[in-house]
């Protein structure tokens, strides 16, 4: 490009954003790469604070994936110079061409000539009885608690919803020493078993699912296969769960519950930078449409990457990080001879394929949404319950779920919907009888995370 | 022209926001067919989403007799659409910070107590003993008791409800593209090519009347306003009275449930007005003026900012009654964001004039007419308009949502449009 | 339960620095956030209140700032999230709403 180099943003630092970082600063791009946490690596990749006493290996850390980890690391302290990194900073509005961020109490706006969005994921939640006592986490926190904290999220631990990272979690905390409760899953022992076949050509994610079942098989945790959350059991904290199958129940003592039902995508800020969304059936989400590259629809200068564009795990995560920077520099006519897209290309088809079967083992039940009994908590923040919402379920127009949210504070509070969106808009559909598709999506609005007044007020200079 | 006609009625009503509904539910009473049409859902543009100020405090004069009329209307809710509109008379409190403001406001007080407004002024110690919360920047206030503030996103559908209930037809997700009058009736023919007739007219379209009054030989130039409101998480509850800040164009009020409200300016629309949504920089200004104001909010998180949409007219005065040109065409638009309070009384009073021809409320001052002189129908959209107090804007849900801004919109007009006329009727919002 | 809600499992040889917690004085390991020094002392991060509406007990839950459920408050008034704000010595937290704000 003639004139000033252009000026590019990345949001996120987990491996989508690390690895189109290392794109771009091999390029000589310099790119800006802002980041929520104080230190790179996602969610997934969570690193313990830079503090005497985190002891703990990348191999203890991360096990199977101690390998990807490191390197991820390695590269960013090789880029580090090259780049103009910014931790601790939350992009709270994206508008036109400027990010408007926080740090430090004050704001910035960040005009970008073009940005890769490598905003991440977080877990589906499906509310239950008794889901927001004090004790329940989701499961990303239990996973956070022990990499980042080296701490357990209680004494007897139930994990419960589904996804290769339930599992997962349920072994390195067995590992850890906190051998969990139970395991209980909605999804049946049949599903698992085909999925699993359907993986024999990768055999890495197949025997390593494997070996986490037998490990805690071994170690006397029962799984529960085919189960349900009827309801967490307490009065001001967990003190059980019960679960179901087939009418028949089962307690389960536990002081702490990691739920969770697999990921789904952080759309915020690609929702308020105008790109088109459209419905994954598969997914059941409404996500950011893109090319395969992760070029933006509507969009011509924003680019997507990693599980924010639909969820295909952290090993892909990397592979499109780079596609997306490698189309990016294409775009804009910077020199990066050397980089050739197909083996990533090659590794998000084999992602599609291993999420696919991921879904098959573990989604749950359609109606185990649909059927969150009335009095259950379905806005944690605003506190509103499932049976408020099927209450005016097709009420002047509340066919549609911003429309629901008008009218029953759904999805109003501080985590605008990221907790409840999901489920409120099953319900609506469910209790409409319509498709989840057609009652839309919540639209984003910022600050897309709470913000104080006074950060708000003060410019940084 | 021929088209077939989809529904025949004896009222066609344009704009289903609280001006068109409580105008379909006051007439479907009196046993009127009345068809009501709007372009995307009830009660979901300024009506729905604006900052739900109800104000009388600050109004134009001529905006006054209407205001009052209204403002017993609120009371009365329950009996009318059954709901009380989350309705509290907390009180509005208007502060000035600046001897200009505190004349303008000094000015206000005598005329409207004159006409009847029941209002109390307050010295910058009297606003201390009252209002502990507040900074030393206002040296005077006037507090209206008997104002206060509602829930918009439940009253405006609340209405529509309430005349679908009377017998009034609702039709959502229609929009007018053309109108004309021929054979002694009102002919608006829809986007899907639908055609609806009737003998009599009322034009509520909000930000987009002023084209559909060009149709008829009578364009008024409506200039958008896209008030933009955030939303604190919630606190105790604290403040009582809403809040507007003359000349800075700054609104706030606290729910009962604890979330603190606040707008100052304008968020962005696209050109046809139909979506909207915040900007970085009115937050901020928003957030500067709000801790200027009130200290301790700096300390507290915003959660969500919303936009609406309403249309401004050059006067920041609303246009109420009878056309002009064509009889049986009646108008209500042009509530400068601040037709929230307004809108039961809109729909008694047209009620009143398509029934009986006249109404018992001073509206001299609110005739299309004042604007007859100016240029020929602008066929352009009008989108503007600004809010006063509640502003209405599009749903939250767009992303470009109002809020109801109360008070605020005035300020703003005298900033923005004309400082002109406001200041000599004294009302600031 | 009134015991600690998480339990320490690793790198637990870090310097143990004093924070105030609604009045009380707690010791905390350098690098623990707000919420883990916290439930790593108690149940619950904060106590079903009151204010403003009746809040339910509440002990965090995504611990990745999307939640929002752990905002706590330092005594001078200003907000932070518990799970994304690290304990420094000396620190004076509340976990219920400061009662001077809005009151002067």
């Amino acid at each position: 490009m003639a004139g000033s180099p252009a000026r590019i943003l990345i949001i996120g630092a987990g491996p989508a954003g690390l690895r189109a970082a290392e794109m771009l600063a091999e390029a000589g791009c310099s790119p800006i790469l802002i980041d929520e946490a104080p230190r790179v690596g996602g969610q997934i990749y969570r690193q313990p604070p830079r503090v005497p006493g985190f002891t703990r290996t990348a191999s203890e850390l991360y096990g199977a994936a101690a390998d990807r980890a490191r390197d991820l690391f390695v590269t960013f302290d090789r880029i580090r110079q090259r780049i103009d990194y910014r931790p601790s900073s939350l992009v709270y509005d994206l508008i036109d061409n400027r990010a408007i961020v926080a740090s430090e109490g004050k704001s910035e706006e960040i005009a970008f000539d073009a940005m890769i969005l490598a905003t991440g994921a977080m877990d589906r939640i499906i509310p239950a009885p008794g889901w927001t006592l004090p004790g329940v986490y989701t499961l990303g926190a239990a996973q956070i608690a022990l990499k980042h904290q080296g701490c357990a999220i209680g004494k007897r631990i139930a994990f419960v919803g589904g996804g290769p990272l339930l599992l997962l979690a349920a072994h390195q905390y067995a590992k850890a020493g906190a051998v969990p409760a139970a395991i209980v899953l909605p999804s049946r022992f049949e599903s698992l078993a085909a999925a699993g076949l359907r993986l024999l050509p990768m055999p890495r994610e197949l025997s390593s699912g494997l070996l986490w079942l037998l490990d805690l098989k071994r170690r006397g945790v029962p799984v529960l296969f085919g189960h349900r959350l009827v309801k967490v059991k307490g009065a001001e904290s967990v003190t059980g769960i019960i679960a179901e199958r087939a009418g028949r129940q089962r307690v389960i003592a536990c002081d702490a519950v990691a739920l969770g039902y697999g990921l789904r995508s952080e759309t915020q800020l690609a929702d308020l930078a105008g790109i088109r969304f459209v419905f994954d059936a598969e997914r059941r989400q409404w996500l950011p449409e893109t090319d395969p590259l992760g070029r933006a629809a509507g969009r011509k200068d924003i680019y997507l990457a990693g599980d924010g564009a639909g969820i295909l795990g952290a090993d892909a995560a990397e592979a499109r990080g780079r596609l997306a920077a490698h189309a990016l520099m294409t775009d804009l006519g910077i020199a990066h001879e050397r980089y050739r897209p197909k083996p990533d290309k090659t590794a998000v088809a084999c992602a599609e394929r291993l999420q696919a079967a991921m879904r098959a083992a573990f989604d749950p039940p359609a109606d185990l949404v649909t059927a969150i009994p009335d009095e259950t908590i379905l806005c944690r923040c605003e506190r509103i319950l499932a049976g408020e919402l099927r209450a005016l379920a097709g009420l002047l127009g509340a066919r549609e779920v911003n429309r629901a949210k008008s009218f029953s504070r759904i999805g109003m509070g501080r985590c605008q919907g990221r907790l409840c969106g999901h489920a409120a808009a099953e319900i609506l559909a469910g209790k409409l009888g319509i498709s989840l598709d057609s009652v839309g999506r919540l639209r984003g609005q910022p600050p897309i995370k709470p913000v104080i007044v006074s950060t708000v007020a003060e410019r940084k200079a | 022209m021929t088209a077939r006609i989809a529904l025949k009625s004896d009222v066609l009503i344009v704009g289903a926001g609280i001006a068109g509904c409580a105008t379909a539910l006051q007439l479907a009473r009196r046993g009127k067919l009345v068809t009501l049409i709007e372009r995307d859902q009830a009660g979901i543009r300024a009506s729905g989403v604006n900052f739900g100020g109800v104000r009388q405090n600050g109004r134009d004069l001529r905006e006054l007799p209407i205001a009052m009329r209204a403002r017993a209307m609120w009371d009365e809710l329950p009996g009318l659409i059954g709901f009380d509109g989350e309705f509290r008379a907390t009180g509005n409190l208007r502060l000035a910070s600046d001897e200009e403001r505190v004349a303008q406001l000094d000015r206000f007080f005598t005329a409207a107590t004159e006409q009847g407004l029941g209002l109390v002024r307050l010295d910058r110690a009297e606003l201390k003993a009252r209002y502990p919360w507040l900074s030393d920047r206002p040296i005077r206030g006037v507090l209206c008791p008997s104002d206060g503030h509602a829930n918009p996103r439940l009253v405006g559908p609340a209405f529509a409800f309430a005349a679908q209930e009377a017998g009034a037809t609702l039709i959502e997700h229609t929009e007018i593209l053309e109108g004309w009058y021929a054979n002694g009736a009102f002919h608006l023919r829809a986007a899907d090519n639908r055609t609806f007739a009737a003998p009599m007219l009322v034009n509520c379209a909000g930000a987009w009347a002023g084209k559909i009054a060009g149709w008829f030989d009578e364009p008024v130039t409506l200039a958008p306003e896209i008030p933009q409101v955030q939303v604190t998480e919630p606190l105790p509850y604290r403040i009582e009275p809403v809040l507007g800040v003359m000349g800075g164009d700054f609104y706030l009020r606290q729910t009962f449930r604890g979330n603190i409200l606040f707008g100052s300016g304008q968020g962005r629309a696209t050109p046809d007005a139909l979506r909207s949504r915040p900007l970085p920089e009115t937050m901020r200004r928003g957030a500067e003026i709000a801790i200027a104001f009130i200290p301790h909010l700096a300390h507290v998180p915003i959660i969500r900012a919303w936009t609406g949409v309403d249309g401004d007219t050059s006067d920041g005065v609303c246009v109420l009654g009878p056309s002009e040109t064509h009889p049986g065409l009646f108008h209500a638009f042009g509530f400068n964001g601040h037709g929230f309070l307004l809108g039961p009384a809109v729909g008694a009073v047209i009620a009143e004039l398509i029934l009986g021809g006249k109404t018992s409320t001073d509206i001299a001052g609110l005739g299309i007419g004042r604007f007859r002189p100016a240029r020929k129908a602008s066929a352009a959209p009008a989108r503007g308009q600004h809010p006063d107090e509640e502003r209405d804007a599009s749903p939250e849900q767009n992303g470009a949502q109002n809020a109801d801004r109360g008070s605020i919109g005035m300020e703003r007009n005298e900033q923005a449009a004309g400082a002109h006329q406001r200041a000599e009727h004294g009302q600031d919002r | 339960m009134s015991g600690p809600r998480l339990q320490r499992v690793a790198d637990q040889d870090r310097r143990l620095i004093e924070i105030t917690v609604d009045g009380w004085a707690m010791s905390a390991m350098e690098g623990d956030t707000l919420l883990v020094a916290i439930l790593a002392q108690r149940s619950y991060l904060r106590e079903a209140s009151g204010e403003p509406q009746g809040e339910m007990p509440a002990a965090g839950f995504c611990l990745m700032g999307a939640c929002q459920d752990c905002w706590v408050w330092h005594e001078d008034g200003r907000r932070v999230r518990a799970c994304t704000t690290y304990a420094e010595p000396g620190m004076r937290i509340r976990t219920t709403w400061p009662d001077h704000l809005l009151a002067s």
